[in-house]
């Protein structure tokens, strides 16, 4: 039935495409190019469990992984953008903003800096659970003290306000933490404040792909609810939705996918904040559509933020939280002054 | 038939309803009326079940409905509310689809499409399909969302009957809207399965369309019946504290007031 269907059939396979693109780049490019050549070489050997050189070992240790992190950790972020943003009816939500990522931090340097005096352990996924946990408290710390007691709202300066308060106050026990850490990657705050994907490898981009994929195909079974909750609490609610389970299943899928990528990558803003404010200029506010464009689009945006900040100060790098910033703070700022959103 | 039981519902020591006993009919049109702070919104809130904690019993075609669950209570009851705002820009027949959403998982079916074209047509908003909702005026959102509801319960359910529950559906409505949202409300309910609720605040529509009104004061049902037997000078009297003149013409009733 074509009546009602949202145009822009050949959105989803240009958007793959550039994905695709900005992968291969991303793989090619960096502290050492990499020839096609070494890639095919590699990979070949890979499979056939021969003997690497220099090259070829960086390829499939350090880069491979590294730029199937940008794809997933982006992806990752953007989901968790569009369901926050669903959930709080507003478009300027975002999980750096409103406490996820820096309590994930938190949760996650708390376990650099104990880990080995606590008993309990789940093997390489107690970090990301360690960073759940945080970024659980924080997340709902913000969502119940934004809320007007009175109207059950939460207001846009009361969500900014309090989202500020809870990140500063998380930051700096990341900050406090990381003095105390002996781990050398937690020791530094960089890290943890401004991202970087260089710690990607294989675990931990096994545990960030499982988490985003089941994340995301659960989070549209729900995409329809999240459309009727635009029209506010109660319509959602007389359209047959069950709000109290929604937001639980909403909260704990966005810190899930916000936690797990914080653990392995530090904290990362924007990149939840402006994908999905792309994806509504090109084809609408349909959740389901945002979901599944915001993995696609987070996944070329991160690729391409990693790209430039390996590049740009080549041999070293920049963190990626630089760059998301450099490219999130103006499309907020616009959001901000809008009118069209009723703040 | 939505049946009201003897409902009674208390915040604190404030009394909203007092033991309101009532029924709405399939095929009439039946209108609530009463003074600001009656408790007419209260009152639908109980039938709508978007409020719970009442005493007494509601049901749909003798179900209690705090036992329907809410999936199918969305597939046979919608409820037409007042001043919706979107958080995001959506197109008009994205809002209409919604009224689907109880009924379909995953994409909608053509049924369901179909029945979001021919309740954008009923309401003459299928020119607006395409646009912005967030650049309607508020009389064009309220036919866009008369159009939602009734996309909601746009197939006959003979068994469980469809229940429209219409919340001041007026307001932002111009006078020639008025009238025509009251006449397709009548050319509805020539489906026999169908039970519409509505409150108003005009006495004249009420009296102009209204086949069985339901007249509550202090949180009381005062009096309930065809127009001629409740909208009588001493009911109007007394709950609106101002002395109506009424006609009784040919056309019907009419009230005027000094």
């Amino acid at each position: 039935m074509g009546k009602f269907n949202n145009k822009n059939k050949a959105l989803f396979p240009i958007l793959t495409i550039v994905l695709v693109v900005t992968f291969f780049l991303s793989l090619r490019f960096g502290a050492i190019t990499i020839s096609w050549a070494e890639i095919q070489s590699s990979i070949a050997k890979w499979i056939s469990n021969n003997d690497l050189n220099l090259n070829e070992r960086i390829f499939l240790q350090i880069r491979l992984p590294r730029a199937i992190a940008g794809v997933l950790v982006g992806a990752s972020l953007a989901v968790g953008g569009v369901l926050m943003q669903a959930l709080f009816r507003n478009p300027i939500v975002e999980p750096g903003l409103i406490g996820t990522s820096s309590g994930a931090a938190f949760g996650a340097s708390l376990y650099f800096v104990l880990g080995s005096v606590i008993k309990f352990h789940a093997g390489e996924w107690t970090l990301p659970l360690a960073a759940c946990i945080g970024g659980a408290v924080s997340t709902v710390c913000v969502f119940l003290l934004s809320k007007n007691r009175t109207t059950g709202k939460s207001s846009v300066v009361a969500l900014l306000l309090t989202g500020l308060a809870i990140n500063a106050l998380f930051l700096s026990g990341v900050g406090f933490l990381s003095y105390l850490a002996r781990d050398p990657q937690a020791r530094s705050i960089t890290f943890w404040n401004l991202g970087t994907l260089s710690g990607a490898n294989w675990i931990s981009i096994s545990i960030i792909g499982v988490v985003t994929v089941v994340c995301l195909i659960i989070s549209l079974r729900y995409a329809k609810q999240l459309n009727a909750l635009m029209m506010g609490e109660d319509e959602a609610v007389l359209l047959g939705v069950n709000l109290k389970w929604l937001q639980i299943i909403v909260i704990t899928l966005n810190v899930l996918l916000v936690a797990v990528s914080t653990a392995f990558m530090g904290v990362i803003s924007f990149v939840g904040l402006v994908v999905p404010h792309l994806l509504r200029l090109m084809n609408g506010s349909d959740n389901r559509f945002l979901l599944i464009g915001s993995a696609i689009v987070g996944g070329i945006l991160l690729s391409m933020a990693d790209l430039v900040s390996r590049l740009l100060l080549a041999p070293a790098e920049l963190p990626i939280g630089i760059v998301t910033s450099l490219v999130g703070v103006p499309v907020f700022i616009t959001l901000l002054r809008k009118k069209q959103y009723y703040f | 038939m939505l049946k009201a039981e003897n409902i009674t519902v208390r915040i604190g020591n404030k009394v909203l309803l007092d033991n309101v006993d009532t029924q709405f009919q399939p095929g009439k049109l039946n209108l609530i009326i009463g003074p600001n702070g009656a408790g007419k919104s209260t009152l639908m809130k109980v039938l709508s079940r978007q409020m719970d904690d009442y005493e007494g019993v509601v049901t749909y075609q003798s179900v209690d409905s705090k036992a329907i669950p809410d999936k199918a209570l969305a597939r046979m009851r919608a409820v037409l509310s007042q001043n919706i705002d979107l958080a995001f820009p959506l197109k008009v027949w994205e809002v209409v689809m919604m009224g689907r959403y109880p009924h379909f998982s995953g994409a909608p079916r053509q049924l369901d499409e179909e029945a979001c074209v021919a309740a954008l047509k009923f309401f003459e908003v299928e020119d607006m399909a395409e646009r912005n909702y967030l650049t309607l005026s508020g009389g064009e959102r309220q036919r866009v969302h008369f159009a939602r509801v009734l996309t909601q319960l746009w197939y006959p359910m003979p068994e469980q009957g469809r229940y429209l529950l219409l919340d001041e559906p007026l307001t932002f409505l111009d006078i020639h809207y008025q009238f025509q949202f009251m006449r397709k409300v009548i050319e509805l309910l020539q489906q026999k399965d169908l039970v519409v609720v509505g409150v108003v605040h005009d006495l004249n529509l009420a009296a102009r369309f209204g086949d069985v009104i339901h007249l509550i004061q202090d949180g009381r049902l005062v009096a309930s019946g065809s127009k001629e037997e409740v909208l009588t000078e001493a009911h109007i009297e007394k709950a609106f504290r101002l002395k109506p003149i009424i006609y009784r013409e040919k056309q019907g009733l009419r009230l005027f007031f000094e």
